[in-house]
């Protein structure tokens, strides 16, 4: 089997290695987090600004919802046959107090999860192409 | 509180998948309505077009596409997009000519011929469109949502996948009595436990379909009802609000919140604020509704609804379910028409669907789906991209 390449399936949105990060920016004048990042305006209706520090968010957060996907979403969304189900969490970050959703890593069970369990995020192939394996950021049960 | 407007007219196309170009079932609509009304295509000032931008060229000018549909006559056109809230912008916008004095009677539609399946994004790469992206990064579809909002009701209050069913049971038995509905078929709670799981814990019966279909509205002033002597359902309210930042609710098509680290979150999420306008503009509240038609894209959204329409407290929806309160005989039935569950969704149509709703049962012409002395009902729902939608009307 030749080796595969690695490739982000978005540039700029999360770092990879060990312990990756989803990549943000803050507000250089009232400080609110935003993902996907906020370049151009600061959508708090209180603040003017247009400078914005690139930030990485928590890599831990509490689970707020989640489902599994028994069908195979429409374009664009790719992925190899058989289509095998996955699925998508919800997940609250402390610090930020955002919710942020993504897919669970792949080997998660559905009934191993509950509202208010502790994840952390990984990088892992969404899908591959031409020989290419495409990466996304997913949640995974913390190890504590 | 907001002056009244007069609804002289209502008129449907069934829903349905009729394989027809939607300008067709928008002109029977538009008909219908002018004969309930008893009045001209002439007598029509302007047309309120509700748009939507799946269908192409024509889809793009609704209003323009009736006006040509129905013989051009020189009215004006407005015409007004808001994903699933576009019917109740172009009522509003109606509503604000005839407040302005700018036209005294005015025929509003909205038609859509929807596509087969999950609705799906516009075609093409676009790396900056949160609706696509989430499809291309996650698969995250329309039931992605609903369904994370039913696991948190399963969490958070109890829930049941039985209560989500019971749901789908009391629409489909609803709609029964509804000509315009696209399904006319009652389900047991059994068969909509059976039916495929498509987004744990939503189950295929419990998710609505996309439908062909159309609806159409004519408002008046109050004055131009006088003339015509009759007594007409009344507009007490349009909400069409957007959300309050930091809006800290997850809503389709985004895949993060707001962060309320800090500015904190408003004191009403979204959906309660949509209503809350509508109360507050038409100087009623919830105790004074005798119905409510609200936006079940799934089973248990409609229990979301429930709460952030007032009809209960938060957690309270899936007691006011099982004690028969929502269904009809209840003490305030939800969605008497079968909503989503029996129509499916028409995009630009369904705002305007359930003002139709609402003139026939406040009307008493309900028939066999009639809710008994009804005086007042509201309609909620919420269009893609933050766009707010609830109509009170009364006697
Ligand atoms: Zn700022």
């Amino acid at each position: 089997m030749s080796e595969s390449k690695i490739a982000p399936s978005i540039e700029g949105w999360y770092t990879c290695g060990e312990s990756p990060h989803l990549i943000g920016t803050r507000c250089k004048r009232c400080s609110s987090y935003f993902f996907p990042k906020q370049e151009v305006f600061c959508r708090n209706p209180g603040c003017r600004s247009t400078e914005f520090d690139e930030i990485e968010l928590s890599r831990k957060g509490k689970i707020w919802s989640y489902t599994e996907h028994f069908y195979a979403p429409p374009e664009p969304y790719i992925f190899s046959e058989p289509f095998e189900p996955y699925i998508i969490a919800a997940v609250e970050l402390e610090e930020e107090k955002m919710i942020i959703l993504g897919q669970m890593a792949q080997g998660v069970l559905s009934q191993d999860l509950t509202t208010g369990l502790e994840v952390e995020l990984v990088v892992e192939k969404l899908y591959e192409q031409d020989g290419t394996d495409y990466t996304v950021w997913k949640w995974k049960p913390a190890e504590n | 509180m907001a002056k009244e407007v007069a609804i002289l007219g209502v008129g449907m196309h069934p829903w349905g998948k009729w394989g027809k170009n939607f300008v067709e079932y928008g002109l029977k609509a538009c008909n219908d309505a002018l004969d309930d009304a008893g009045l001209a295509w002439k007598d029509i000032e302007v047309v309120a077009g509700a748009e939507t931008v799946r269908n192409g060229y024509a889809g793009y000018v609704a209003g323009a596409t009736f006006a040509e549909a129905l013989g051009w006559s020189g009215a004006r056109v407005s015409t007004s997009y808001a994903a699933c809230a576009s019917g109740a912008q172009a009522i509003n916008n109606a509503r604000a000519m005839i407040l302005a004095d700018m036209a005294d009677v005015i025929l509003v539609v909205g038609a859509d011929t929807t596509p087969k399946g999950f609705l799906a994004p516009n075609a093409g790469e676009r790396w900056t469109d949160p609706d696509w992206l989430r499809f291309r990064l996650m698969g995250c579809t329309n039931p992605t949502y609903f369904a994370l909002y039913a696991r948190r009701r399963m969490d958070l209050y109890g829930a049941t996948e039985a209560d989500f069913a019971a749901v789908k049971v009391k629409n489909a038995r609803h709609g029964m009595a509804n000509p315009n509905a696209r399904y006319h078929k009652e389900f047991t709670q059994e068969q909509v436990l059976n039916s495929p799981m498509v987004a744990d814990p939503l189950r295929l019966l419990e998710i609505c379909a996309t439908s062909d279909g159309a609806a159409a509205v004519i408002v008046s002033s109050m004055e131009y009802a006088r003339k015509m002597n009759v007594d007409p359902i009344k507009i007490r309210a349009v909400s069409t609000v957007t959300p309050v930042y930091p809006q800290s609710t997850i809503e389709m098509p985004y895949f993060s919140t707001d962060s309320a680290a800090v500015v904190p979150a408003p004191m009403m999420e979204f959906k309660e604020s949509i209503a809350h306008a509508a109360y507050e503009e038409a100087g009623l509240g919830p105790e004074d509704m005798s119905l409510a038609e609200v936006y079940d894209l799934s089973s248990a959204l409609e229990l979301d609804w429930c709460e952030n329409v007032g009809l209960c407290k938060k957690g309270d929806a899936e007691k006011l379910l099982r004690d028969g309160e929502t269904t009809l005989g209840g003490r305030i039935p939800v969605n008497p028409s079968g909503g989503l569950a029996c129509f499916g969704e028409a995009v630009p149509a369904q705002a305007l669907a359930q003002v139709c709703e609402l003139t026939w049962q406040l009307r008493g012409q309900a028939g066999g789906r009639q809710v008994e002395g009804a005086k007042a009902g509201i309609t909620a729902n919420l269009g893609l991209f933050g766009h707010g939608s609830s109509v009170i009307c009364s006697i």
